[in-house]
């Protein structure tokens, strides 16, 4: 069982403070980041409307516009809600991108863990070429 | 108390073995149920109501594959932070690293939406009557009672939260036989006059997968408890599985309730939308009823995340893949009392970011990715340690198809993030590729190689 053992360093307590802080900036920055570059979830825009609406120009039968009224609604609160529209055009390039990063994120995350792996089973199991388990 | 040494005397304390398979379905469906409450209906907005039903059901198919594989892989590695501890044996540290904080992330940012509903309802039923209520105290006092519920010990947060957890799903039962007459024999549902075509096409369906997650999100959280149950290889599968169903029945149900009462422009933004539901029906007791089953069911998934958030954070600290200090099991409750305390100004400060629509993406996606690998994870579970090889608890049955399947759902759920939320997307992929890379350089070096490999397991084919 003379295996060689890692020893990690101790950390010290400011250090651990410094690391837990690290990943909660990460994490604040991702969260604010598609504010800062202008895509948010309001990916979807609401339809420019000019004069006062009314339940029919808003495609709204009479069952419908009766249930919005007892919700509290009127044509004019309504319009904002019905008229907001989601836009799914597809651009290759920013779907190609996309699809690069998810991909290459499983794979560097796969191949590191693979490289660390097989620290740990060595160590635990010692080297392969030895008498196994 | 704070010193390294004492911490390394105190994680010698281990978690109580107090739970049962009533706790496990408690603790999933208690998780998950508020998307019914409230989230799911983003999918009405994204594909219309029959996009939202279909995304109901493809996403449940998701979630079915995600119960099997993992009742297989947990109640065989029966150990807290559930599918972190799972990675750690199967593919290997920062893999481990990212389905820990995975799990951090999904429950946190949950925890934080559910303190923000119950702030936002008492807001909502105040104006009702005239008044003006701030929601933040109510907010911050949610998440504190929450918390020292689960300082002070997991059998009485989890005995709590089946009681308010039931109250809720049969609430919605009780709306279902009002909606449908079966009670008095008058229908309210309007669904010849409301439904409408699909408002952007079957592309608007796939988009709608994004936010049908909502209505299961969170179910495999059952694993946290892999350490504190009595037996895992009864207990995990049977709670798990009992709880998809019930989500699966209380999804459908709520579907079909909403999209026959409110009209769906409205439907896909609104904040509460069984509640408003049960406003349209005009009777003040189903209203109460409602409000108290929308308190609750947010009140026990913001309970359930903490309960896992805490004990993913925990497990990671305790191998030194975040600071060790966290690690520490309290020495009378039993309870991992530095993470619990630690995760709750987190989630305050998340809930007050004002980011909601951020928040929930950024946990969608956090499950998402879990969910990613765990499609490959039982692939290579069993061919590192193949059927007969070590004792499982539950084997699941048709392998590999669950996996398949789960694996295609999965790429498709990504591309429906994308439509609408590619900003989003792209940014939280960012934060995780930036913090692995973090991981490697200066986390990793911490750790003790031989002893994340704690399972009483030969070595793996292969290795």
């Amino acid at each position: 069982m003379s295996r060689n053992v890692y020893k990690p360093p101790v950390q010290k307590g400011f250090g651990q403070f410094i690391d837990a802080m690290v990943v909660l900036a990460l994490v604040y920055l991702s969260l604010l980041a598609p504010l800062l570059l202008g895509g948010t979830a309001a990916e979807s825009a609401a339809t420019e409307h000019k004069a006062a609406p009314t339940w029919e120009e808003l495609k709204q039968n009479d069952v419908m516009k009766a249930q919005w009224e007892k919700l509290g609604h009127t044509p004019e609160t309504a319009e904002p809600i019905v008229t907001k529209k989601f836009s799914y055009e597809v651009e290759p390039l920013s779907l190609g991108i996309t699809i690069a990063v998810i991909v290459g994120y499983f794979i560097f995350m796969l191949k590191m863990s693979d490289r660390e792996y097989r620290e740990v089973i060595n160590e635990r199991f010692g080297p392969k070429a030895g008498k196994g388990d | 108390m704070g010193t390294a040494a004492s911490a390394g005397q105190q994680e010698k304390i281990s978690l109580l073995k107090v739970l049962g398979p009533v706790h496990v379905w408690a603790l999933g469906v208690g998780i998950v149920l508020v998307g019914e409450y409230m989230g799911w209906n983003f999918s009405v907005a994204k594909g219309g109501a029959y996009g939202s039903l279909i995304a109901c059901w493809v996403i449940g198919l998701l979630y079915t594959c995600v119960a099997m594989i993992d009742s297989e892989v947990t109640s065989t590695v029966a150990a807290a932070g559930g599918q972190y501890t799972q990675a750690k044996h199967i593919i290997g540290p920062l893999m481990a690293f990212n389905v820990g904080l995975y799990l951090v992330m999904a429950y946190t940012m949950l925890e934080a939406a559910d303190a923000l509903v119950v702030g936002d309802l008492l807001k909502a039923v105040a104006q009702q009557y005239g008044a003006e209520l701030d929601p933040r105290p109510f907010v911050v006092l949610t998440i504190a009672f929450l918390a020292w519920m689960n300082y002070r010990g997991v059998f009485m947060t989890l005995t709590v939260n089946f009681v308010i957890t039931a109250f809720a799903f049969i609430a919605i039962l009780v709306l279902f036989f009002h909606a449908t007459g079966l009670t008095d024999g008058h229908s309210v549902l309007l669904h010849r006059e409301l439904l409408v075509d699909l408002p952007y096409g079957w592309i608007g369906v796939l988009a709608s997968l994004q936010f049908g997650m909502w209505y299961y999100l969170g179910i495999e959280g059952t694993c946290q408890a892999a350490e504190e149950v009595r037996s895992a290889g009864r207990s995990i599968p049977m709670g798990t599985m009992g709880g998809m169903m019930t989500l699966l029945i209380a999804a459908s149900l709520t579907w079909y309730i909403c999209t026959g009462i409110i009209p769906w422009e409205y439907l896909g933004q609104a904040t509460t939308p069984l509640y408003d539901a049960a406003r349209l029906m005009g009777s003040v007791e189903l209203e109460v009823m409602l409000f108290i089953g929308t308190m609750f069911a947010a009140i026990a998934s913001a309970n359930g995340c903490i309960n896992d958030a805490s004990r993913a954070w925990f497990s990671m600290s305790r191998d030194r893949y975040m600071p060790h200090w966290f690690g520490a099991v309290h020495p009378r409750y039993r309870t991992p009392y530095r993470s619990i305390l630690f995760l709750i100004p987190i989630a305050v400060s998340f809930a007050f970011t004002g980011l909601l629509d951020q928040v929930i993406t950024f946990s969608i996606l956090s499950g998402l990715l879990g969910y990613t690998f765990m499609s490959f994870n039982i692939v290579r579970f069993r061919r590192l340690w193949p059927l007969g090889s070590i004792e499982r608890g539950y084997v699941h049955p048709y392998h590999p198809i669950p996996c398949i399947v789960l694996g295609v759902l999965c790429a498709a759920t990504y591309f429906a993030t994308y439509l609408g939320y590619g900003t989003s997307l792209l940014s939280i992929m960012a934060f995780y590729i930036l913090v692995s890379i973090w991981f490697v350089v200066r986390r990793y070096p911490f750790v003790k190689r031989g002893e994340q490999f704690t399972m009483p397991w030969p070595r793996p084919k292969g290795y």
